[in-house]
């Protein structure tokens, strides 16, 4: 995300070296650092890092036998294919909605708009009981879903709607912007010289719409792994099934096994970062290789 | 979620046939979306209100004003009313320092803001657990003295900050970014003090990022599940929030009542779009009023 300045023209100073921060004539730049950085650390920075500490204090014995278990990798492995899985679904949808959204006029355009950020503005739990009492198996949706074989709820597909559910507004919120500023001259050039609509699509429009695609995606991801709230009811939580690792955390803590809860929290900790990290790259390589860093 | 100020489009004059798709893709891709949107937005929505006037009008209202239910809404405003202004504190401080200034580490902070958003909301709980539980690093003094902060009120405002850190101050950073530093200090030359300057220049430019960004955070704060989940006890009429008191009454099979609480739980996030929808609209209206004020820019 810190790509944006990296257009600046290179700094004018001489390689002495800066300053720690530029002289201004504005104030209160050491109180409101001050406290933005002691706030930031008696809530997230010490809290989390105690989480790590202790995890160290555990031994890699007794850490690894807690992540290598059966259960524990059955968790993991949903959360995060779940999560892949809901983030490619809103990568589609999020793009065809922001299409949508941006590009054509219809009736109810505004509300549709709107609505797009019903899951930031609707409690998780809510959204969770609301979707298990839709697609469960004598529900609105459910009901025609059964028959064909389809179980949503109490299955892990529906751990897959939770987070596509959860994972949709920041794929649209992050295309949206993109797609609106994209100059039409671009789409025309093509035209012009014999692409068809399809083409102009995956060829310029595509292209140009990745990186936000991306970033979108990766934040429905983060947001997806880590969610619990909305899908611990539609999921029915079957150890092995359809139990998600944030609700192995909450089993371990109720049965007082804090070194086991501190385990599992540490490896998603661990496997988040690792692979945000990895889409970030990915996603520097994508920008510098279309000439938009 | 930084789309406060992103106007949607005035609409398009029709774009030429050559860079528009055909009509029926146009009505199909618009069908698809639209779908899309009712399946998995609108459907629930509708579900849960309906769900909660199965039983009728008497049912609904008694689910909500029995004392259980009542004392989880007061907790919850409770948490709300300390974590949100926090939270605001916090948010305007840091994007003073991170917007108006030019500081070496500005980026590492920036990404250590937004650490809540890339952390499960139950391991927000359980630092805490781990920080002031029974066996946590802080646990036997904190016993020793008979505080409870660990499945007590100060536990589940603590989570809830943890998780609403981000919201406020992902809005204004780019907000007061955007703004420059010209009008401060303006306001400085012509001598006014800190305050002051903070005051009549600072606060009225931000006002709408601001509010924006309260309205997002309330909605996170009031409807946080999994950090609370983890740090409140669930004791009935004491650490339960709203959205603990749905999860209870759901697992004992009380769904209506679940759902008559959870529609106000889904009343408090339709006021939320709504509000958020208005600031947008006011942003654009404001917008498009300064873009109209003629000889301001240079051409």
């Amino acid at each position: 995300m810190t790509s944006a300045t990296a257009t600046l023209p290179a700094p004018l100073a001489p390689a002495a070296r800066r300053p720690w921060r530029k002289p201004s004539v504005l104030p209160g730049f050491g109180l409101a650092l001050g406290f933005a950085l002691l706030y930031l650390s008696l809530i997230v920075l010490i809290p989390l890092s105690a989480t790590f500490l202790k995890s160290a204090t555990l031994g890699w014995e007794v850490f690894w036998a807690t992540v290598s278990a059966p259960r524990v990798l059955a968790a993991l492995r949903l959360s995060f294919g779940a999560s892949l899985l809901a983030g490619v679904l809103n990568a589609v949808f999020g793009l065809l909605v922001a299409w949508v959204l941006i590009r054509y006029r219809f009736p109810g355009r505004r509300v549709a708009d709107a609505m797009v950020d019903l899951p930031f503005a609707l409690p998780t739990a809510v959204a969770g009981i609301a979707l298990t009492a839709v697609y469960a198996g004598n529900g609105w949706i459910g009901q025609y879903l059964e028959p064909l074989g389809i179980q949503v709820a109490f299955a892990p597909l529906g751990v897959v709607v939770a987070l596509t559910f959860i994972g949709l507004p920041f794929v649209v919120r992050t295309v949206q912007p993109v797609l609106e500023d994209l100059e039409p001259e671009l789409e025309e050039a093509a035209a012009t010289l014999g692409a068809n609509r399809l083409q102009t699509f995956r060829r310029v429009i595509l292209p140009a719409v990745t990186p936000a695609l991306l970033t979108g995606f990766t934040l429905a991801f983060a947001r997806a792994v880590g969610e619990y709230g909305s899908v611990i009811f539609i999921a029915g939580n079957m150890p092995m099934v359809s139990e998600i690792a944030p609700l192995l955390i909450i089993i371990e803590l109720e049965q007082y096994d804090y070194a086991g809860a501190t385990s599992v929290a540490v490896m998603m900790l661990l496997i988040s970062f690792a692979l945000l990290l990895l889409i970030n790259l990915l996603q520097w390589w994508s920008a510098r290789r279309t000439g938009r860093l | 979620m930084s789309a406060a100020t992103l106007p949607l489009p005035a609409p398009v004059a029709t774009r030429s046939s050559a860079t528009a798709e055909p009509r029926l893709v146009r009505w199909l891709l618009t069908g698809l979306a639209l779908a899309f949107l009712g399946l998995f937005l609108l459907v629930p929505l509708f579900a849960v209100f309906t769900e909660a006037l199965r039983k009728g009008f008497e049912t609904y209202l008694a689910a909500l004003v029995e004392p259980d239910a009542l004392a989880a809404i007061q907790l919850t405003l409770l948490v709300a009313a300390i974590a949100v202004p926090a939270n605001l504190v916090f948010g305007v401080a840091a994007a003073w320092a991170i917007a108006k200034f030019d500081f070496r580490g500005k980026s590492l902070l920036i990404t250590l803001i937004d650490l809540p958003f890339a952390v499960s909301p139950v391991i927000a709980g359980l630092v805490y657990v781990l920080m002031f539980g029974a066996q946590g690093w802080f646990g036997p003094w904190l016993q020793a003295h008979d505080i409870k902060i660990v499945f007590a009120v100060p536990g589940i405002v603590l989570a809830t900050m943890f998780v609403t850190v981000p919201f406020i101050a992902r809005e204004l950073i780019p907000l007061m970014q955007a703004q420059g530093t010209e009008e401060e200090e303006a306001a400085r030359v012509l001598g006014a003090s800190g305050w002051q300057m903070f005051w009549r220049v600072t606060l009225p430019n931000i006002k709408w990022g601001l509010l924006y960004g309260v309205i997002l955070c309330n909605a996170r704060a009031m409807g946080e599940f999994g950090a609370v989940s983890v740090v409140s006890g669930h004791v009935r009429g004491l650490t339960n929030t709203t959205p603990l008191h749905v999860e209870i009454l759901y697992n004992e099979y009380n769904f209506a009542a679940a759902f008559a609480v959870a529609s106000l739980l889904a009343s408090l996030g339709l006021v939320t779009l709504v509000l958020k929808s208005l600031i947008e609209w006011k942003t654009r209206h404001e917008l498009a009023r300064a873009a109209a004020l003629p000889g301001e820019r240079p051409a």
